[in-house]
């Protein structure tokens, strides 16, 4: 047979190794373990269940629900008839679910429990072609009375039956299916428009899953926790795709408000998660370690300030001297690896952050305490994997080389091209937005601007279409600016200007908690925001952090030319209820360049102060104004290096 | 135990066929009266409840529900009455032996063991039903321990009901409020009651943790088949989830009858909005 689909993988791993753990789930305090042959069992049940029900090749079956063994069962079982499971995001709401349920026609869903059959049953009267609806949990639907309404384990009674009447069947249509026939469809999130399905087949699901096993050496002894939702690509790569390819166990926790405890009791080895959890996991330790006694906080404090220095070059294999190297081993016995393992991350061999920049500090601390985090780059498009960090070649600013297969091209834009045999196939129903992305030879754009350094790393600096030129020419990618000094604790949002300009100038909101606290161990008195703001002291204080990434932007060729020249301090923050950022906090450009017109300006006429007066919303929905007089600083600038050969 | 979901499937087929059919007269209140001295708690209240279905009763401030309550549960022995429980009388009967009966409660103010764990706690609830001796349970051999695993597999189910899987090994002292309501609930219903008494399940808690507890109440009612008596400020909230209502005011019984019936009853309505007496 052969090893084209994610159901063969299922048959051969139930036939050469059916013994061994595919999934774990806990359930009741206990991890219970699913061998490949129950999985298998399972597949088969339930596939002769759907069957029996009515679905056919090549339909659309949705999928809606946490990471439960009974979900990938489902999406395994519609996969070995042919179908397609559209994984649905199990937190969105009724109404977006509307969209792609009737995209693909779906008659068919499989939801997790109550919550997500109230979804589908709110939707239905817009989705009349929705016809069969299976459930896991029953709890709370007992009274429900609707058509085609039935639980999971009514269908697997019913296949089990049609499979001891039929007991080749389910064989021969795994048998049927090919490498190039569409496998599952992720919904992109749709921030702009109307969502659009990704359609990926076996092969290029496959492809991408096991080039990435390959790069990190992935075996079938991996242990891997699924937490993030099964509708996202990334989630669905590394607990289906490299789960089927390397036959490793996925583990499920037990909720959502368990999986810090569940991280702990499975210790992964193989470990994903996007900037924010990363984030989210590091205040918990420093608030924790605020609290903690002052003997157990200084030692953590000198700890860290070793494994700042010394612990990422140990990770990148460079050489330390034998002094540092014992105090090291001595921190990883007393402070390192007790975090580690409270944590979770003793035995973690692999872990990958992506989706958005990471704060290179944040960064930084997990490789110093001996956890091989790095980044990789890819998209829904690109079946996830298109550059990978390669062990020991590892930065905080890029994102790794192309892995296996991948095939990088950087527009006359900067815009980066990949062509793998990972890309989507299209977007479905939709050739206008495919046509969009994919060129006739075979090429994606991701619309993302960027360039290979001089060690071939992708670094990705900015959304393509916000990338501009500075007046001589030179590559001007705000975002990038704006990140790099929003990694500074003290600066809460930055705006960069150059676009069509002879230089780049800033401006900059303090963050008033960081800032305010630093003032107060300095005795330092202010009365208020736009004070504080306004201070010689915050002024220097900004001004080297300005400095710092000038230094850093100096670094590169490319980029040195956006060193910031001038800049200034904002009296107010920049807010959504004045119009200033998008509710997601996203910086409006064009509106802001309106709004503090006089400021840039004055940022560009070399003035050295400037009266502002803007009118604020109060959030009781009054308005106000607020005025000042701005001071505009400049910075020094660094002359570009010569890449270092 | 396999990842099939078997047992719990089983259960749920068991107690379908139970169901939430509302059947006959569970428990029966008749003629109580109870005083305190010269302080009249309860003045010849009757009222019954059905197996498997939800009981309210509400009241203003002093109106004499926590005391119907005790009497029910042998806290407090009325002077005058008989309380009937599946065609059994019971005067004079103490709290523990009502409870061997199959009467659980919880507390308006919680009486949880604060130092301990949720899972201590709720396995707290099963104490009535351990039948190995204590020696047995000290040493953890033999008989004891097998009841033990198996009493902790009960426990385990009403964690993942009630949605506390995270706090399991917590102590019940660092809850916040609204789950160590849900605690409270837990260990009532470690006892597998028939009849569950309830005072003011949902009393202090914001809209969201309100929501869960219905949601919680209703689940017990329709899964396990269990008869709910309980007691409410909450108006709106008993018009939603209870089938009959029982109104008192000053010891008296002024109303009973469907949520719908009681909302219109003047004597309620007064009551309520607080005419003079």
């Amino acid at each position: 047979m052969t090893l084209e689909t994610f159901p063969q993988l299922l048959s051969q791993h139930a036939r050469e190794r059916g013994d061994s753990a595919a999934m774990r789930e806990k359930e009741y305090g206990i991890w219970q373990t699913l061998t490949w042959a129950h999985l298998a069992q399972l597949v088969e049940q339930i596939a002769c269940g759907l069957h029996q029900a009515g679905l056919r090749r090549g339909e659309h079956m949705v999928v809606l629900g946490a990471n439960r063994p009974r979900l990938y069962a489902t999406m395994l079982a519609a996969q070995s008839l042919g179908a397609i499971p559209v994984p649905l995001y199990q937190d969105a709401a009724a109404a977006e679910c509307v969209f792609p349920i009737n995209n693909a026609e779906v008659r068919f869903a499989f939801a997790e429990d109550q919550e997500q059959i109230d979804k589908l049953l709110e939707i239905r009267p817009q989705c009349p072609q929705l016809a069969q609806l299976y459930f896991d949990d029953p709890r709370g639907l007992r009274k429900y009375d609707e058509p085609g309404l039935a639980s999971l384990d009514e269908l697997i009674a019913a296949g089990q039956v049609f499979a001891q009447q039929h007991p080749r069947f389910i064989e021969a249509e795994v048998a049927r299916g090919q490498a190039d026939e569409p496998a599952a469809m992720f919904f992109t999130s749709g921030t702009t428009g109307t969502p659009k399905g990704v359609v990926h087949t076996h092969a290029s699901l496959l492809d991408r899953a096991r080039a990435g096993a390959e790069f990190d050496k992935l075996t079938a002894e991996e242990e891997v926790l699924a937490y993030l939702p099964p509708a996202w690509i990334g989630q669905n790569i590394f607990s289906y795709a490299q789960w089927l390819a390397c036959g490793y166990v996925v583990n499920c926790p037990e909720s959502a408000a368990t999986v810090t405890i569940d991280l702990k009791e499975i210790g992964p080895t193989y470990y994903f998660a996007p900037p924010r959890v990363f984030e989210g996991l590091l205040t918990s330790v420093m608030i924790r370690m605020e609290d903690a006694g002052a003997i157990k906080r200084g030692m953590f404090h000198a700890c860290m300030d070793l494994a700042r220095r010394v612990g990422p070059q140990l990770r990148d294999g460079k050489s330390v001297g034998l002094i540092d190297r014992l105090k090291y081993a001595l921190g990883d016995l007393l402070v390192y690896g007790p975090l580690r393992n409270n944590l979770g991350f003793s035995r973690v061999r692999v872990a990958y952050t992506a989706g958005e920049a990471i704060g290179p500090d944040l960064f930084t601390f997990y490789r110093a305490i001996g956890i091989n985090l790095k980044q990789l780059y890819g998209s829904t498009e690109t079946a996830v994997f298109v550059c990978m960090q390669p062990d020991h070649e590892v930065k905080a600013d890029t994102v790794g080389v192309p892995c296996r297969g991948v095939e990088i091209q950087v527009a006359d834009n900067g815009e980066i091209l990949v062509r793998s045999s990972g890309l989507l196939r299209e977007y479905y129903k939709n050739p206008e937005a495919t046509a969009e992305v994919k060129t006739a030879d075979g090429w994606y754009r991701t619309g993302d601007a960027g360039f290979l350094d001089a060690q071939g790393h992708l670094k990705i600096i900015d959304r393509a279409k916000d990338v501009g030129a500075l007046a001589n020419g030179a590559m001007f990618a705000p975002k990038y600016i704006e990140n790099k000094l929003k990694f500074f604790p003290h600066i809460k949002e930055a705006v960069a200007l150059g676009d069509k300009r002879d230089k780049v100038c800033a401006m900059i909101n303090i963050d008033f908690d960081a800032v305010g606290n630093w003032a107060e161990k300095r005795n330092l008195p202010y009365a208020g925001y736009p004070d504080l703001a306004g201070k010689p002291e915050v002024y220097e204080l900004i001004r080297d952090c300005v400095e710092k990434v000038n230094a850093d932007l100096a670094a590169d060729e490319r980029l040195a030319g956006s060193q910031i020249h001038r800049f200034l301090v904002l009296h107010k923050e920049l807010d959504a209820d004045d119009g200033e950022l998008t509710r997601t906090n996203k910086v409006r450009r064009g509106f802001i360049a309106d709004k503090y017109g006089v400021l840039i300006d004055a940022l560009y006429g070399g003035k050295t102060e400037q009266f502002i007066e803007t009118q604020v919303k109060f959030e009781d929905g009054r308005t106000g104004k607020v005025s000042a007089d701005l001071k505009i600083t400049d910075a020094k600038t660094f002359q570009p290096m010569k890449a270092a050969a | 135990m396999t990842l099939d979901h078997s047992t719990p499937a089983t259960d749920a087929t068991a107690n379908a066929t139970a169901g939430r059919q509302i059947g006959d007269v569970i428990l029966d209140v008749q003629n109580i009266s109870l005083a305190f001295g010269g302080v009249k708690a309860l003045t010849d209240i009757s009222f019954n409840v059905r197996e498997h279905e939800i009981r309210a009763i509400i009241g203003p401030n002093g109106a004499g529900k926590s005391s119907m309550l005790n009497c029910i549960n042998g806290v407090y022995h009325p002077q005058q009455g008989t309380i009937t429980f599946r065609g059994q009388q019971f005067r004079d009967m103490n709290s523990r032996q009502v409870a061997e009966m199959g009467v659980a409660r919880t507390f308006q103010n919680l009486a949880l063991f604060k130092g301990m764990s949720v899972l201590d706690n709720i396995m707290s609830g099963r104490n009535l039903r351990i039948k190995s001796n204590l020696f047995l349970q000290a040493l953890r051999i033999g008989p004891a321990l097998r009841e033990e695993i198996a009493h902790r597999e009960h426990v385990e189910r009403i964690i993942d009901f009630l949605e506390i899987q995270a706090y399991r090994k917590t102590p019940v002292g660092q809850l916040p409020y609204g789950l160590q309501k849900r605690v409270d609930l837990g260990r009532a219903l470690a006892m597998e009651p028939q009849v569950l008494l309830l005072d003011e399940p949902m009393a202090g808690m914001n809209v969201e943790e309100k929501q869960d507890m219905c949601r919680f109440i209703l689940d017990v009612n329709e899964e396990f088949g269990t008869t709910v008596v309980l007691i409410e400020h909450d108006m709106g909230v008993v018009m939603d989830i209870s089938d009959r209502v029982v109104v008192l005011d000053y010891g008296k019984k002024i109303g009973d009858g469907s949520p719908e019936e009681v909302r219109n009853n003047e004597d309620v309505i007064r009551a309520y909005l607080g005419t003079s007496h």
